[in-house]
């Protein structure tokens, strides 16, 4: 090798060097962004190791957000992110959080149910990692996450998944998939000891129902909709007949298969005294046809070829040039949740759970999602905790 | 004794991974080719984020 050829060498090398640091630097960046939330004094935070001390100093050792009411009641649990590529479920998560007064029972919120999940976006799928949500003050950024646990924190993934207990063979990818990963196991990967310690939690703080919030692509048939478990029949169907008449968006029910496993509707139901739902909103963004894959798609879902594919009848969820906003698909969801505590109430009256402040549908389409986020700049440092 | 397991794959992986790193890197080196570097260094980087766990 000759004087020439160390020289061309270390050109190429250093340029192949400077494209991985950059890139590095980016990626280093969105896994450790910290996300603010701003709590109450009615708030209070706990962490997920402490349902299953094994957790502790992992990454997916999440924040627990217990709003408590002055008078007892039921208890309901909120998983937000369990696939953290689904933003309008943490976002109606935050706006729980911030703005949720209790006056009777208990409100868990968890913002981020599979946390390693939110610290990278797909491979190859060009999302972008972070997204600003509007506010007066300026804007408030999110880290765009994946439908998997990241794969730095468990990997390799197997040939096929097979799920524990059912043992039903599962797609290989779904081992990394929270959802796919229900109840868990306390010696098994990541995303099984994560749902391990949820159900742990759910026994022990003795949660009355378990509302898991999704978001689908249009062509997926499970949309717009209330999944529940058989316990939850009743609970779910009131719901969505009262959403439907009253808020001025159509929600339907579907009934959690029984033997397909891993999902939280299915497990948490059947492994635990807790009612499971889970809360489908449309999400052009993960539409397989869809366009350009960035933040403005994101937010405002929007998508050209989406609403072609529409007119070609391949979707199971309307859509026209005015898209899905994300304050629309935020206010589907904060609106089925408020509306399932008030259903609850009316098949539990000697249990009640009343929860003020948080905005509904309506309210959150003419103000936007922003409107309903505090300026952690404006509160004591100690009311700021981050994601 | 499932979690161990899992453990002791994950490391064999990354042991997997600093092998290639290192072959790819003697490759380049051994190549009289430009191209055949071009190729290599990009071949590397997606290796080396693993590495470093970074992606």
């Amino acid at each position: 090798m000759d004087r020439k050829d160390i020289i061309r060498k270390s050109l190429i090398g250093v340029a192949g060097l400077v494209v991985m640091t950059v890139a590095g630097i980016s990626f280093y960046q969105h896994r450790h962004y910290k996300e603010e939330v701003v709590i109450s004094d009615q708030v209070q935070v706990k962490k997920l190791a402490d349902y299953f001390p094994e957790l502790s100093g992992s990454v997916n050792d999440c924040n627990i957000y217990m709003v408590e009411g002055s008078e007892p009641g039921a208890t309901i649990m909120v998983l937000a992110g369990s696939h953290p590529e689904e933003p309008a479920g943490r976002l109606a998560g935050w706006i729980l959080v911030e703005q949720a007064k209790m006056q009777k029972g208990r409100l868990i919120v968890v913002l981020s149910t599979n946390r390693s999940g939110t610290t990278v976006t797909r491979p190859s799928g060009a999302y972008p990692q972070l997204y600003t949500i509007p506010t007066a003050w300026g804007g408030q950024k999110f880290r765009m996450g994946d439908r998997w646990t990241n794969p730095l924190d468990q990997w390799p993934d197997p040939e096929v998944y097979i799920h524990y207990p059912s043992r039903q063979n599962l797609a290989y990818m779904d081992i990394r998939n929270l959802n796919r990963a229900w109840p868990g196991r306390a010696n098994g990967t990541l995303t099984e000891r994560t749902t391990f310690a949820f159900m742990n939690l759910i026994k022990q703080e003795k949660v009355d129902v378990v509302i898991d919030l999704h978001e689908a692509e249009l062509q997926y048939p499970v949309i717009n909709t209330i999944v529940t478990h058989e316990k939850g029949q009743d609970l779910a169907t009131m719901a969505s007949m009262t959403l439907t008449d009253f808020e001025g968006f159509s929600i339907g029910t579907e009934f959690s298969p029984v033997n397909l496993h891993g999902l939280s509707h299915r497990e948490i139901g059947d492994n635990s005294d807790a009612i499971s739902l889970l809360l489908e909103a449309p999400e052009p963004f993960l539409d397989a046809t869809r366009g350009i894959t960035g933040e403005k798609q994101l937010l405002e879902g929007k998508d050209a070829f989406v609403v072609k594919a529409g007119k070609h009848g391949l979707l199971y969820a309307p859509i026209d040039e005015n898209g899905w906003p994300i304050a629309t698909r935020v206010g589907r969801h904060t609106s089925t949740v408020l509306q399932i505590l008030q259903s609850w109430n009316e098949f539990h009256p000697e249990k009640e759970i009343v929860c003020e402040g948080v905005p509904k549908y309506k309210e959150l389409i003419e103000k936007g999602v922003g409107a309903f986020l505090i300026d952690p700049k404006t509160v004591d440092k100690g009311k700021v905790i981050f994601e | 004794m499932n979690a161990i397991l899992t453990e002791i794959i994950s490391i064999l992986y990354y042991a997997l991974i600093a092998f290639l790193v290192v072959l790819i890197i003697y490759n380049m080196i051994k190549t009289k080719d430009w191209k055949k570097e071009i190729v290599y260094v990009i071949i590397l980087i997606p290796f080396l984020l693993r590495l470093f766990m970074l992606k």
